[in-house]
């Protein structure tokens, strides 16, 4: 894939929490219409790859460029706005906030992106989120802490996509979902992708990273082990084995 | 039976004092997790700029903005390039800010001297009213109460009916992901601390004509409101109008039934309080 393609372009990043070293070296690139996902077990570094990019836990070497523009330096609300949106791990949605307030948060005047045309896809406002997610519509009025953990989910989903993003940032929004809700975040990845968005997925969930990933990283203390598609990766049974604990034959 | 009713009214002018200058500490320290001392110092200095004003204009409406106002340029100087420069080191910040009070306390008296000093009402506010049951009561003190419902009203529909108001209670519970979700966090900063600055200015001037103006006043009345926000919850509006109401009625009975034990009476029940509700009655954890 060419650079001039890419949306988001990871290079070299080395990313630390204190003096605790936990990407080396990490490079990947995301283009419009793509999924790609990182996979890997807990403490590997994947949710440190999702902060790097967002601005949260800038590397300390490497650069992350969005559309040309190098972001090393910029606020995470500076990246934010530049159409990058982040469905973080744990949902953290504002509790106190209703859900209707939880949405429209990135809509604020404070935020830029409210006042931004759509990057990727169909424009997505109050009425189209609360369309694709008709259990949010319900409870429109309810607090965040008053949500099941699936509907915390959809509505953190809903919010990053209030904010019109070309890119998502997502962080295992299969965790702790029924498998019906599970096969609910799938169905909504596969739709956003014909929509343009791309996709940055990180899971633990093979079946549901192996059934939409246009191209997959394995992570391992802090280091892509493996790269490729859903068809290789289902072939390696040395990565599945060694380094995502699936058995043969998973 | 007259007298209950006359130390309760008391406490429910002091509560509104207190509710003014707690509610910009409390909101400003729940969102930029900032312990600002100096809060009490820009009560004082806010009332020495009204009482200023008002000399000089006879205005006392004049003189609560301008001492607002003033507050809101001295908060943004003391955020932005004293408090902002050391980071979220909590004692570094109270040992800042402390300073930061000493030093304007130490210009108040140069200027003003180290007499007590009062703000001359204007003539509506001058005299008493007669209450319900024959209780002749200060305008003033009535007024400081509808003053202060009239903020916490106004502060309530600010921060639960309106976007801003939602941004700011999203940055209670969360300020990293509010950041993530395009939230200019510094503007959002800047706007929370002009106005709580400008609350502590305006309570100054109103606490001019309500108490009097002196050094050290800068202290108790801290100590008041560190108590409303502790006991209330830190970040939290409503607790601030709780901890104003519990505090300024504990103190009104405390000096009246038991004025060798006033403080007793004051940090007692706190203390009780802190140890069944460490976050206050309605704070959270961070």
């Amino acid at each position: 894939m060419a650079a001039s393609e890419s949306l988001l372009e990871v290079s070299d990043i080395h990313t630390y929490y204190g003096d605790s070293y936990v990407l080396h070296g990490l490079s990947l690139s995301l283009t419009p219409g793509k999924i790609v996902v990182i996979l890997g077990r807990n403490g590997m570094g994947k949710t440190t790859l999702v902060r790097s990019i967002a601005g949260l836990t800038p590397p300390r070497r490497g650069e992350v460029k969005f559309e040309g523009q190098l972001l090393s330096g910029r606020t995470p609300y500076g990246i934010a706005q530049e159409g990058i949106a982040i469905v973080p791990q744990g949902r953290r949605i504002f509790k106190s906030l209703t859900v209707r307030e939880n949405l429209m948060l990135p809509t604020s005047q404070l935020a830029k992106s409210g006042k931004r045309a759509p990057r990727a896809g169909k424009e997505w406002n109050l009425k189209a989120v609360l369309h694709e997610f008709p259990q949010l519509a319900d409870r429109i009025g309810n607090l965040g802490s008053a949500l099941s953990g699936g509907e915390q989910q959809m509505l953190a989903i809903g919010r990053a996509l209030m904010a019109n993003p070309s890119t998502i940032l997502m962080d295992e929004p299969s965790e702790g979902l029924a498998p019906r809700l599970v096969q609910q975040v799938q169905e909504i990845l596969v739709r956003l992708r014909s929509e343009g968005h791309a996709i940055l997925l990180v899971e633990q969930n093979l079946g549901l990273a192996l059934a939409v990933a246009d191209e997959i990283y394995v992570i391992s203390s802090g280091r892509f082990v493996f790269h490729g598609t859903s068809e290789e990766l289902s072939r390696n049974t040395e990565v599945l084995d060694n380094h995502l604990g699936v058995a043969k034959g998973h | 039976m007259t007298a209950i009713v006359l130390q309760a009214i008391n406490g429910l002018s002091l509560a509104a004092l207190l509710f003014l200058l707690a509610s910009g500490f409390t909101v400003t320290f729940g969102l930029m997790r900032v312990v600002n001392m100096a809060y009490g110092v820009y009560y004082l200095l806010g009332g020495y700029i009204g009482l200023t004003v008002m000399r000089a204009t006879g205005s006392f409406e004049l003189a609560m903005l301008v001492g607002g106002c003033a507050i809101v340029v001295l908060g943004f100087f003391v955020d932005r390039f004293l408090i902002r420069p050391i980071g979220s080191n909590h004692l570094a910040q109270v040992l800042l800010t402390v300073g930061v009070a000493f030093f304007v306390g130490e210009v108040c008296l140069a200027i003003w001297g180290g007499d007590s000093l009062k703000i001359q009402l204007p003539s509506y506010l001058r005299g008493s009213v007669e209450l319900p049951g024959g209780i002749y009561y200060p305008k003033l003190r009535l007024a400081l109460i509808g003053f202060g419902v009239f903020a916490a009203l106004s502060l309530w529909l600010l921060y639960h009916k309106t976007q801003i108001g939602a941004v700011v209670r999203a940055g209670v519970d969360d300020r990293e992901m509010v950041t993530a979700m395009g939230i200019n966090i510094d503007l959002l900063f800047v706007l929370v601390s002009a106005l709580a600055s400008f609350l502590a200015g305006v309570a100054g001037v109103v606490g001019g004509a309500f108490l009097t103006l002196n050094p050290g006043a800068e202290w108790d009345i801290l100590v008041l409101a560190l108590v409303v926000v502790i006991v209330g919850g830190l970040g939290s509006l409503e607790g601030a109008v709780l901890g104003s109401i519990v505090v300024g009625l504990l103190d009104a009975y405390g000096r009246w039934l038991a004025p060798d034990f006033s403080y007793f009476v004051l940090f007692g029940p706190m203390a009780i309080l802190l140890l069944f509700r460490p976050t206050g009655i309605f704070g959270k954890e961070h």
